[in-house]
């Protein structure tokens, strides 16, 4: 057999082969298929118009309403009701709304959706997260979906792997999501274009599930096709007590064949902040320390987890807000929401002036819960900062790590997570 | 399929936000989302463009998200053909999928200008810019790829193949 990558490997077993090769087109078995409230009425919609009457499998086939819900107009209420009838109707076992909906790529792991070895794909560009549970999991389009719900299959492009090495030791204030911010400053975003990231290293191997979800999130940022991290024990202890399926673990291949390679000493990478208006603006959390801020957003399907909420609790404890700043914090799921308020933490925020959201992908995309005005400014955990991406075209998004954000409420300007903790 | 057209020139990396912003999709109407088409990138141009234009970008069109609206607005919008250096790859997939023509071709976006009168056959791959008098070859659309816009799209293939 020739030697293969973990996301060879996990494409050949969906396609019924042997092996495959970067480049070759395959048609692969899907293990789930989800949709959420902007894109899966379009697949609804397709489905109906080409006259499939069912699902390939209800179990399957995964709706989660997450985008604008709490329904912030009449227009998202109709897109949310096509998601809920249809769900009745197919008798879908995944369709979570009101207290049970989180975001839906936080949601899937913490119940065990999604497992290692799965091949998912989603219509919603930040399904690559699932990679951090070594499965290969990608972003794709409605009709897409529409297709894996009546087929169960999809044509895919078997994509090169990238590999990225991360020897040494995390600085302290430092996580997944400068890992993942620190390469596509390097790369650009489109350094990882139709490839598969694959992250390893010491460093990798002692991140926790959290850190690692948030890395594989932002593979899209560097226009991957997936991002993906070989399961060890951290991730059998994390999927052993939520897993809803049988799982595989996969690994790469010794002499697996990657289109690049690139190593980097973690003992030099600082927090980072991305610039307005690509993720690979990054700098050094120093080097942008006198910008103000308006609003800080602590959330999203990057960093809404308890790892980050835990962070953000840490720096808040005991302090006061910037005046004139508003600092939304979105737990991303109703588990993490329910932890975070039996660990204290709520009380933390409260005390320190934050606004605590329902779980919602709300601000970050713009939609609703914190959009911004003409001039503002935003820095947030969340993933993206195109122009106009959280409001206002003549508004500013600015990307960290929670901690970062903590202290930047703080202070009401971009701050290091030193500045305000001894 | 020929076209003739006007360009429109856009810069590297135009986002899905800038194609249709998020606060419009909360309808997948097209003709609803073709009246903000473009509309952070240049708030004229939904307004502006004819029947049968091109919009010619530089590398990375379509990146970020999946909304398979930026396809949907951009053809509703009367946009014939996408040519750019490079797309994002689920814009990529979208547009073969819902029947949006795309080409990648380096030399055209470079060399072309706002206003532009281009030709395109997408037979061919061939690109003239009549305004310039340049002639340009498009990277070969992958076979793969011709059979399914041949099918009708996505769910035509699919129907065509009895999964329904």
């Amino acid at each position: 057999m020739k030697p293969m990558t973990i996301t060879e490997k996990i494409l050949a077993r969906h396609a019924g082969a042997k092996e495959v090769t970067p480049g070759e087109l395959i048609n692969a078995k899907v293990d789930i298929a989800l949709g959420n409230d902007i894109t899966a009425p379009i697949a609804i919609s397709e489905f109906k118009r080409i006259g499939a009457k069912k699902v390939f499998n209800r179990n399957k086939v995964v709706l989660v309403p997450d985008h604008f819900t709490p329904n912030k107009d009449i227009k998202s209420a109709e897109q949310c009701k096509v998601l809920r009838e249809f769900a009745r109707e197919q008798k879908l076992t995944h369709y979570y709304e009101g207290g049970e909906v989180g975001v839906e790529h936080a949601l899937l792991p913490e119940r065990g959706v999604v497992v290692p070895g799965d091949l998912v794909i989603g219509a919603d560009s930040h399904t690559c997260t699932y990679g951090a549970l070594g499965a290969f999991s990608t972003g794709v389009g409605s009709t897409d979906l529409a297709a894996a719900m009546i087929t169960g299959e999809l044509w895919f492009k078997v994509p090169e792997s990238m590999k990225f090495v991360f020897n040494g030791r995390l600085r302290k204030w430092v996580s997944g999501k400068d890992l993942i911010l620190h390469i596509i400053g390097e790369i650009g975003v489109d350094g990882a274009l139709y490839r598969a990231m694959e992250f390893t290293g010491r460093a990798i191997d002692n991140l926790s599930m959290d850190s690692r979800l948030s890395m594989c999130n932002m593979a899209i940022e560097a226009g991957a096709k997936s991002g993906i991290i070989a399961p060890d024990a951290a991730t059998k202890a994390y999927v052993t007590k939520r897993a809803e399926r049988p799982f595989k673990f996969y690994a790469s291949d010794e002499d697996a064949v990657y289109s690049e390679i690139r190593e980097y000493d973690c003992s030099q990478i600082e927090p980072k902040v991305a610039c307005p208006h690509l993720p690979e603006n990054t700098k050094n959390v120093s080097e942008v320390k006198n910008i103000s801020i308006d609003q800080v957003v602590i959330g999203s399907c990057t960093n809404g987890r308890l790892e980050d909420l835990e962070i953000a609790a840490k720096i808040l404890r005991g302090k006061k807000i910037a005046k004139y700043l508003r600092l939304i914090i979105i737990p991303a799921t109703p588990f993490i929401y329910n932890e975070a308020m039996k660990k204290g933490w709520f009380d933390i925020f409260l005390k320190a002036g934050a606004i605590i959201s329902p779980p919602t992908c709300g601000p970050c995309l713009g939609g609703h819960m914190g959009i911004l005005a003409a001039g503002e400014r935003a820095l947030a955990t969340t993933n993206r900062n195109f122009v106009g991406r959280m409001g206002d075209v003549k508004s500013e998004v600015y990307l960290a790590n929670p901690a970062v954000a903590a202290a930047t409420a703080i202070k009401g300007r971009i701050a290091h997570p030193d500045e305000v903790t001894k | 399929m020929k076209f003739n057209g006007k360009a429109w020139k856009f810069g590297a990396d135009i986002d899905t936000d800038r194609i249709i912003p998020a606060r419009y999709l909360n309808t997948s109407d097209p003709k609803e989302l073709a009246k903000h088409c473009m509309e952070d990138a240049d708030p004229t141009f939904a307004s502006r463009v004819q029947a049968g234009d091109v919009i010619v970008a530089d590398k990375n069109f379509g990146c970020g998200s999946s909304r398979e609206h930026a396809p949907i607005a951009i053809k509703a919008s009367g946009v014939a053909c996408v040519i750019a250096k490079s797309f994002a790859r689920i814009f990529y997939r979208n547009s073969f999928n819902m029947g949006l023509p795309i080409l990648e071709c380096e030399e055209a976006a470079d060399s072309t200008e706002s206003g532009d009168v281009i030709e395109v056959d997408m037979s061919t791959g061939e690109i003239v810019n009549v305004t310039k008098g340049k002639r340009f070859k498009a990277r070969p659309i992958p076979p793969f790829m011709q059979e399914l816009i041949a099918a009708g799209g996505l769910m035509e293939s699919i129907r065509k193949k009895g999964a329904v």
